[in-house]
C-alpha cells in the first residue's frame, strides 16, 4: 500500500481499508464507462476495495448496478467500446491497468482468474474437458509436459469433487453442477492469488448449489486465495463473504463485515435489500418495497445516485455526491445521512 | 396474507380446484424416424385442490414437473391421464364443475376466460411488436367483453391498478420502452382483465430484481384480494412461496412428495427430500451456521422410472422395503401434513 500510495494522484485520497492484513488485490478509484451510439453509459464510478489473502469479498448488487463490470475491468476483459477513465487496480503492487497487453496475459489466470456464470459457455464443446484444463496450463507453464499436466488435472478434478475419471468426456456428458465445477477447476489450474466467482451457482438448484459453495469455501482457505465473489442474491453472498461490498447505479454505496453489513446497515439502499429479501428462516416479517426502479447509467440522476429512491434525501443529497468514507472500523459508506434509522421497524 | 380472501364464485366446499391422478407423459424420441424409445413421466398422479381464495405453493428443483402441471391446470398440454375439475363460477350455467381435459370449443373457450397464466419471463411473453395497450386488450378482443371505448377505459382501469401510472403514458408504450418490473406489470395487468378465478403464475418474479420483485409480489397479492383470485404459484424459491402461499406443495419427479400449510412445511419438514431441499437455502445472515442435510447424487429425468419411491436412489433412510414397494401414497401423518414416505 505505501509503495501503492506514491502513484496515486495527491488530489484523490488512495483509498485504505483498516484490515490489517496487506490486501494482494487493491482497487483505487476505478471509473470506467462504455461507449454506445445513444451515449455513455457510466457503468463504474470511483469504485474502490480491496481484498486481503485468504478473504472473501462480496459483491452484491442489482443487474447494470456495475459489479461484472468491475469483474472484467480487473481482468482487462473489456469489450472494445469500454473505457477506463481512472484508477488503479494494484495486484499485490503492480497496477494491471498500466500492464501492456504481452504482461497482461501473464497475470490473467496466474494472477486473478474467473469462473463465469455460464458454464456451458465458457468450455468448448468439441474439447474434453481435461483437454482444455490441461491446454491452460501448459500455456502458462512452459516446462510442465503433458503427464504432469494430466496429473494436475486429475489432483484439481478431486479437489473440487469431480471423479478424475471424467477427465476424458466432452462438456455435454457434464449436468450442469459437473462443468460448473470444472469451470472452477479451470480457474484454479494456475493457481491464482486471486479468484473472481460471477454468479457461478445462479442457474443451478440449491442442493448443488450449496455444495458447490461449500466447496469453494473450503478450497479458497485452504489455497488462502483472494476471492471476489459476485451476485444478486444476498443470502448467497451471506453464506460465502467475510466482507460485503454493495454496489448502485456504478458506485459502492457501503463495504464493510459482513456481519455489519446485515446487522448495522449505514446506507439507506442496503437497509432497503434487507428489508427486501425473503428468507424461510426466522419470524415471517413483512417485506418492504423500494419505491422507484434503479436509474439509466446513460443519464445517472445528479448528486447521489441513490436520491430519487431514498427515504433519508435532503437537499443536499441532490446536489452532490456523498463521498465514500470509512465511517469507523473499516464500515465504509457513501451517504449523507449514515447514521439514521428508516422506519420504524428497523 | 393469510385470511381468507373474498371469494369469487359460489362453490360449496370450496375446492376451486380440484385435480385426480394427473399424469402427463412426453415420448422421448430417437433415431432416424423419431420413434418414441421411452416416456418423461413428467407428472404421475398428482392429486391435490386449491381453495377459492388460497394459494398453493409449487416447490421443486428444475425438471421436477411443476411447469408441466401448471401447463395442464391451463390446458396448455392435453393430460394423458387423470382429471382437473375447475369451479369456475356459478354465473356461468353453461360451465359449472368442468373436467378441464373434456372441454372443447366454446366451452374451453369460456374456460379461458376463468383461467390465466402469467410466465416467467416478461422479456419473452410480450409481443415486441404490440403496445402495452394491445396486449392488455387482447383477451377482451377474444372473448368479446365491451366495445372498444369500454375496452380501453377498462384497459386503462387495469395500467392504473397495477402501478403504470399514469396509464396514459404507459398505454401505447413498446416492450422495449419498459423495463423488466413494468413488463411483468403488464402481464399482470393482462391476466387479469378479465377476471379470472384462477390463474397459474410460473416463476412470475424470479427473473426481477430484488428490488423490484418484492413490489410485483405484493402486487399480486393486493389484486388477489381485490378480485379474488387464486394462484397456483410455481417456484423454485422457497423463501417466496412462503410469502405468496398458504399452502406449500413439494415436488420430486413428478410427484408431490410432502404438502402442508406453508409455516408448517418450512419448521416441520418430513420428507427426507424436503428437509435436504430446505436445509441447502441459503440464508441471508452471515452469523448462522447452517447444517446441510446431505442426500446422493443428483436429479435425473424420469424416463420410464421402476415403480418403486422416486427418491429412492437418493435417500439416506430408504431400505429394502422401500425398494421393493411402489411409490409411497401421499398420506395425511397428522393435522393435514401430507407425506408420501414409508419411512415417516
Amino acid at each position: 500500500m505505501l509503495a501503492t500510495s506514491a502513484r496515486t494522484p495527491a488530489r484523490i485520497k488512495p483509498f485504505q481499508s483498516t484490515s490489517t492484513a496487506l490486501p494482494i488485490l487493491s482497487v483505487q478509484h476505478l471509473t470506467m464507462h462504455y461507449a454506445t451510439r445513444r451515449g455513455e453509459v457510466w457503468a463504474v464510478d470511483d469504485v474502490s476495495f480491496d481484498v486481503a489473502r485468504g478473504q472473501s469479498l462480496g459483491l452484491v448488487g442489482e443487474s447494470g448496478c456495475g459489479k461484472t463490470s468491475v469483474a472484467i475491468s480487473l481482468l482487462r476483459l473489456l469489450p472494445d467500446n469500454a473505457r477506463v477513465l481512472g484508477g488503479h487496480v494494484y495486484l499485490d503492487g503492480t497496477d494491471i491497468l498500466a500492464l501492456d497487453e504481452r504482461d497482461i496475459l501473464r497475470v490473467r489466470w496466474r494472477g486473478i482468474s474467473m469462473v463465469f456464470q455460464a458454464a456451458m459457455n465458457a468450455l468448448d464443446p468439441v474439447y474434453r474437458v481435461g483437454d482444455q484444463i490441461v491446454e491452460a496450463l501448459q500455456a502458462h507453464f512452459e516446462t510442465m509436459d503433458k503427464a504432469e499436466a494430466r496429473r494436475r488435472v486429475a489432483d484439481l478434478f478431486r479437489m473440487v469433487g469431480l471423479d478424475p475419471a471424467l477427465m476424458d468426456r466432452y462438456p455435454h456428458e457434464f449436468s450442469g453442477g459437473m462443468r460448473q465445477r470444472a469451470v472452477i477447476a479451470m480457474a484454479l489450474s494456475c493457481q491464482p492469488d486471486v479468484i473472481i466467482a460471477d454468479e457461478p451457482t445462479t442457474a443451478l438448484d440449491v442442493i448443488v448449489q450449496n455444495r458447490i459453495l461449500k466447496q469453494m469455501r473450503a478450497i479458497q482457505n485452504e489455497l488462502d486465495m483472494g476471492m471476489i465473489y459476485i451476485s444478486h442474491d444476498i443470502a448467497v453472498i451471506a453464506e460465502v463473504s467475510d466482507r460485503i461490498g454493495v454496489m448502485y447505479a456504478g458506485r459502492m454505496c457501503e463495504l464493510a463485515d459482513a456481519v455489519d453489513v446485515f446487522e448495522r446497515p449505514m446506507h439507506p439502499y442496503t437497509f432497503a435489500l434487507m428489508s427486501a429479501f425473503p428468507s424461510i428462516k426466522g419470524e415471517r416479517r413483512e417485506l418492504k418495497t423500494l419505491p422507484g426502479e434503479p436509474p439509466d447509467l446513460m443519464n445517472p440522476p445528479p448528486g447521489c445516485r441513490f436520491h430519487p429512491r431514498c427515504p433519508r434525501a435532503t437537499a443536499v443529497c441532490q446536489e452532490s455526491s456523498p463521498s465514500f468514507e470509512d465511517m469507523g472500523d473499516g464500515h465504509f459508506a457513501a451517504c449523507w445521512h449514515p447514521r439514521e434509522v428508516d422506519n420504524e421497524g428497523a | 396474507m393469510k385470511e381468507r380472501r373474498r371469494v369469487n364464485g359460489c362453490s360449496k366446499n370450496g375446492a376451486l380446484v380440484t385435480v385426480e391422478g394427473l399424469r402427463k407423459r412426453f415420448p422421448v424420441a430417437a433415431g432416424l424416424f423419431q420413434r418414441a424409445h421411452g416416456f418423461i413421466h413428467a407428472v404421475d398422479g398428482l392429486n391435490f385442490e386449491i381453495h377459492a381464495g388460497q394459494s398453493l405453493g409449487l416447490v421443486g428443483e428444475s425438471g421436477c414437473g411443476k411447469t408441466t402441471t401448471g401447463k395442464l391446470l391451463v390446458r396448455l398440454h392435453d393430460p394423458t391421464g387423470g382429471h382437473i375439475y375447475v369451479d369456475v363460477g356459478c354465473d356461468d350455467v353453461e360451465l359449472g364443475r368442468v373436467d378441464v381435459a373434456e372441454l372443447r370449443g366454446k366451452r374451453l373457450k369460456a374456460f379461458r376466460r376463468r383461467v390465466q397464466m402469467i410466465f416467467q419471463d416478461p422479456y419473452e411473453s410480450l409481443n415486441p411488436r404490440r403496445t402495452a395497450y394491445d396486449t392488455v386488450v387482447e383477451p377482451l378482443a377474444v372473448q368479446g367483453v365491451g366495445n372498444l371505448a369500454e375496452r380501453e377505459e377498462r384497459v386503462a382501469h387495469l395500467l392504473e391498478l397495477v402501478g403504470l401510472t399514469p396509464a396514459s403514458s404507459f398505454m401505447f408504450r413498446f416492450p422495449h420502452e419498459l423495463s423488466g418490473g413494468q413488463r411483468q406489470r403488464v402481464a399482470v395487468a393482462r391476466a387479469l382483465i378479465i377476471e379470472p378465478a384462477f390463474i397459474v403464475a410460473d416463476e412470475p418474479t424470479s427473473m426481477l430484481d430484488v428490488s423490484i420483485r418484492i413490489g410485483v409480489m405484493q402486487l399480486m397479492e393486493e389484486l388477489a384480494h381485490h378480485f379474488g383470485v387464486s394462484y397456483l404459484y410455481i417456484t423454485h424459491d422457497l423463501a417466496v412461496a412462503r410469502y405468496m402461499c398458504q399452502e406449500i406443495a413439494v415436488m420430486y419427479l413428478g410427484k408431490i412428495v410432502e404438502q402442508s400449510e406453508t409455516e408448517e412445511l418450512l419448521s416441520q419438514p418430513l420428507h427426507p427430500y424436503t428437509q435436504a431441499l430446505l436445509s441447502a437455502v441459503p440464508v441471508p445472515d452471515p452469523r448462522l451456521e447452517r447444517e446441510a442435510i446431505e442426500i446422493r447424487g443428483g436429479i435425473a429425468a424420469p424416463i420410464d422410472p421402476p415403480p418403486r419411491c422416486r427418491f429412492y436412489d437418493r435417500c439416506l433412510i430408504a431400505d429394502d422395503a422401500c425398494r421393493d414397494a411402489d411409490h409411497p401414497p401421499l398420506e395425511d401423518k397428522g393435522g393435514g401434513h401430507m407425506v408420501a414416505c414409508y419411512k415417516v
